[in-house]
């Protein structure tokens, strides 16, 4: 079956990505969503320019759009760039990297219901820590790049993402009630390697946005 | 032992459907054995004390085809928990009447009698687009809940693996 992934760059969607491709699905396109609302609920992702690198490195193609991140606006667009995935790339079904939020994931079910194709959430209610464990085991290399919550200080950006990492996080969650993956936003993450990219991340691409977003 | 149905037919829909309730059942140290719907032998019905049938995704209805992989449920006394499309096959089995019947997210429900140590007002996940009407079953809130008149098969139309964990497990401890 051909896919296409709503990729935002970070460890879910990139994971995602990972366990559909282990299964034999044909991993068709990426569709990624810039959205200029830094408030969406949809779509917050900083970096999210960096997916256009990421899909060369795995060598997919991408559909990039741009939305202005108003409520059903921006649902709209993510509408258009899937009919666009489906018209181009003749996508059967998309693969989203949910794990917990239904507002996101109930939204992108109503759009594949609409346009009568597929939905795969393979993260879909799993265990917070077991996914972080994951990732390290399948020698995914992530880092954090953006902090929004108490217990976490911008000393944490740029910090990889490694058993240490976990620990912490989890000491974290018994003081601050956190989520240690960041489902609930707490912290955003970039895939910078994976066994999915021919090479890694260029350390100048992501460093220099990172260091713009400290300012 | 319970019995974990799985009745997905993309692979993948696995760790959506049929995983998390693998994880309830494992983090509460509760033994389970897994097998697709299509592999079901005498044994395994024998070596089950109760059985969860899990649901799939709303385009896959696979399943509704292969009705007479599930006739064994009609000469089965033991409990089933059916989980939306699990509850469809508990109904349909039962000369359930398909209905289309489309909810997708988050809805409010009013419990007002207990349904497996489930009671009050809570939000329940929904993902489906039938319901199957079965004059077998006994239905309650709004078709989101329903008990065989006689045996104790029970089904829920939305995900307890979602909201509403406790169902899954109450099922499992009673």
């Amino acid at each position: 079956m051909k896919l296409g992934i709503l990729f935002s760059g970070g460890k879910d969607s990139t994971y995602a990505t990972y366990l559909a491709k282990e299964q034999g699905y044909t991993i068709s396109c990426l569709i990624s969503i810039e959205s200029k609302n830094q408030d969406s609920y949809m779509f917050h992702t900083p970096k999210i320019e960096l997916t256009k690198e990421q899909a060369k490195l795995m060598n997919v193609p991408i559909i990039y759009q741009k939305t202005k991140g108003e409520k059903e606006i921006e649902l709209k667009d993510l509408k258009k760039a899937i009919k666009k995935a489906i018209k181009e790339y003749k996508i059967e079904g998309v693969i989203t990297g949910a794990v917990e939020s239904i507002y996101q994931a109930s939204r992108i079910q109503k759009i594949c219901d609409k346009l009568n194709i597929e939905c795969f959430n393979p993260l879909w209610q799993k265990d917070q820590v077991e996914l972080l464990n994951e990732l390290i085991e399948n020698k995914f290399e992530v880092i954090i790049t953006k902090i929004a919550t108490e217990g976490l200080n911008n000393s944490y950006v740029g910090k990889k993402l490694d058993k240490n990492l976990i620990k912490e996080l989890i000491t974290l969650k018994e003081k601050y009630q956190i989520n240690p993956a960041g489902e609930g936003g707490e912290f955003e993450t970039l895939v910078i390697n994976c066994p999915l990219f021919k090479s890694s991340l260029k350390e100048e691409s992501y460093k220099e946005k990172q260091r713009l977003s400290l300012k | 032992m319970i019995l974990i149905i799985n009745i997905c037919k993309e692979k993948l829909h696995e760790l959506e459907f049929v995983k998390p309730i693998e994880d309830i059942l494992t983090n509460n140290q509760i033994k389970l054995f897994t097998k697709k719907y299509s592999q079901i032998t005498p044994n395994d019905l024998e070596k089950a004390s109760k059985i969860i049938i899990c649901g799939t995704s709303l385009k896959d209805n696979e399943f509704l085809n292969n009705l007479a992989k599930f006739q064994w449920i009609k000469n089965f006394n033991k409990p089933i928990l059916g989980i939306c499309g699990g509850m469809h096959i508990l109904h349909a089995i039962y000369n359930g009447k398909k209905e289309k019947n489309k909810e997708i997210g988050l809805i409010r429900i009013n419990f007002k009698k207990n349904f497996l140590s489930l009671i009050g007002n809570k939000e329940v996940y929904n993902l489906h687009q039938y319901y199957y009407d079965s004059k077998e079953f006994e239905t309650f809130e709004n078709q989101q809940i329903s008990k065989h008149k006689t045996k104790p098969f029970y089904g829920t139309i939305f995900h307890p693996e979602v909201r509403n964990k406790e169902i899954i497990l109450n099922f499992t401890k009673n």
